[in-house]
């Protein structure tokens, strides 16, 4: 029988979380990595066994490990990331320039067909890539040159977040990053442009429709559909049918636009979901209600999925890569908290329940789903 | 023979318990002991110390011999005590966490 493998990192370690395919009875691993920040881990799609986490911490700065035996064991590989060339200047938080500095992994995407290439997104904002499996880690620089200079960082850092490999298409990424926006390679990371037509952002940026600047918290592709791009904005959620070239907001009916993840539904490309939260700076639920919203449209029609999410007293936060679905049927959606909490749903959201409670406030969640 | 004291999260990455023992040739400052313990942990590149500037973290400190070695240049000889190993020379986590 097919299972999932739940991958969570915390601000105090990682926790694997594995069931069959009822998805009723969970068996937790961990910690690993205790006191350390894991901002995300993931596996190969090529090789599921085959896992990388990021990991880090204020006093001893970054460490990469990767397993080979599906989050049982680890072993810490290469950890120099260092930014090719001069890295120049981006903007602070209050305009004026800032050397780039590196500070953390947030993102690691690991390569469609290849288990030992693997793409970092790290804050200050930039991809590096190795293709030794964790050995070496080189800068993709060109993506700076696309007005680098004219990034900020948002509230969580300077950090690139997202990192989307189009599976039809292996010379094609799109990024992004808080707050710059959306970027988009053909050429496999040798040159970028920016994809933020249409995205307004009138209270943040001098220049509401900036080329450059929008703080975009999260983007999502169905695997069937990479043309097609969902966008958890500061505020808005945003949709592009055009691969990036323009976007629409789609926020609808949401009680709030404003959130971090978005994700889709694993064999309905217009079935899509988020977690609206108060204001940018008010990080919990409206009402004091934990609400997922799906949209079966693609957007603008939204519902309120709260059956086994907590409808009361309830002020934490779900961040931006602390959602993620299972490719069962039906499809398994799952979302983290910062109060500890990863909520499963094994029908597509209708229904809920707590995988666990009590772990601490989990900065992301993937999830593979195994033969 | 050098005594090193690592703080538990790098014992935990470097997969040792207690202290660490290193043969340094040369002088022994804190540079030549970083050096051999990097060379015999190589987990621990970029945790004590930048790899590139070879600044030591923010949030690391130096202690030896009941002194603050913290701000001493990196290849200012350690004490005799250390030196000779009647001393380790403790690598620690800054007093950060409350």
């Amino acid at each position: 029988m097919s299972g999932v493998r739940v991958s969570v990192g915390t601000r105090k370690g990682a926790f694997v979380l594995t069931s069959d395919g009822k998805r009723e009875r969970w068996d937790v691993n961990g910690p690993h990595f205790g006191g350390w920040e894991i901002y995300h881990l993931k596996g190969s799609p090529a090789d599921p066994n085959r896992l990388y986490a990021s990991q880090s911490s204020g006093w001893f700065g970054q460490v990469i490990q990767r397993s080979n035996d599906g989050g049982k064991t680890w072993e810490p590989v290469g950890n120099q990331f260092v930014y090719d060339g001069v890295p120049g200047t981006h903007q602070w938080y209050d305009g004026t320039p800032r050397p780039w500095e590196f500070k953390r992994v947030w993102h690691l995407e690991p390569s469609l067909t290849d288990p030992d290439t693997v793409y970092a997104g790290v804050e200050d904002a930039a991809l590096f890539r190795t293709i030794d499996g964790g050995q070496k880690w080189q800068e993709l620089p060109s993506l700076r040159d696309i007005k680098g200079h004219l990034w900020q960082p948002g509230a969580g850092g300077m950090c690139l977040h997202t990192i989307m490999l189009d599976p039809g298409n292996p010379t094609r990424i799109f990024i992004a990053i808080s707050a710059a926006g959306v970027f988009g390679t053909d050429d496999a990371g040798k040159t970028w442009r920016p994809m933020n037509r249409g995205l307004k952002s009138q209270y943040e940026l001098p220049d509401p429709d900036a080329e450059v600047g929008h703080c975009v918290h999260r983007i999502a592709m169905h695997p069937s559909r990479p043309g097609v791009l969902f966008m958890q904005k500061h505020w808005d959620v945003m949709r592009t049918d055009d691969a990036g070239e323009s976007w629409q907001e789609v926020s609808g009916n949401l009680p709030t636009d404003f959130g971090f993840p978005i994700d889709v539904h694993a064999h309905e490309p217009d079935t899509i979901y988020v977690v609206p939260i108060k204001s940018d700076s008010e990080h919990y639920p409206p009402d004091g209600k934990l609400r997922v919203y799906r949209s079966r449209t693609g957007g603008h029609e939204w519902e309120a999925l709260t059956k086994g999410l907590p409808q009361s007293h309830c002020y934490l936060n779900v961040l931006r890569d602390a959602m993620a679905v299972d490719a069962l049927d039906p499809c398994g959606v799952y979302v983290g908290t910062t109060g500890g909490q990863v909520y499963a749903s094994a029908d597509a959201g209708n229904t809920w329940a707590p995988i666990v409670r009590d772990l601490p406030a989990v900065l992301s969640v993937e999830v593979q789903t195994l033969p | 023979m050098i005594r090193v004291v690592l703080p538990a999260h790098l014992r935990t990455l470097a997969h040792v318990d207690g202290e660490v023992t290193l043969d340094v040739g040369g002088q022994v400052t804190q540079r030549s002991v970083l050096d051999a313990l990097e060379a015999r942990y190589p987990m621990l590149r970029g945790t004590i110390r930048d790899q590139v500037t070879q600044q030591r973290r923010a949030f690391v400190r130096v202690f030896a011999c009941e002194q603050d070695l913290s701000h001493e240049p990196p290849d200012a000889p350690l004490p005799d005590a250390v030196a000779t190993g009647a001393e380790p020379l403790l690598i620690v986590g800054a007093m950060a966490g409350g």
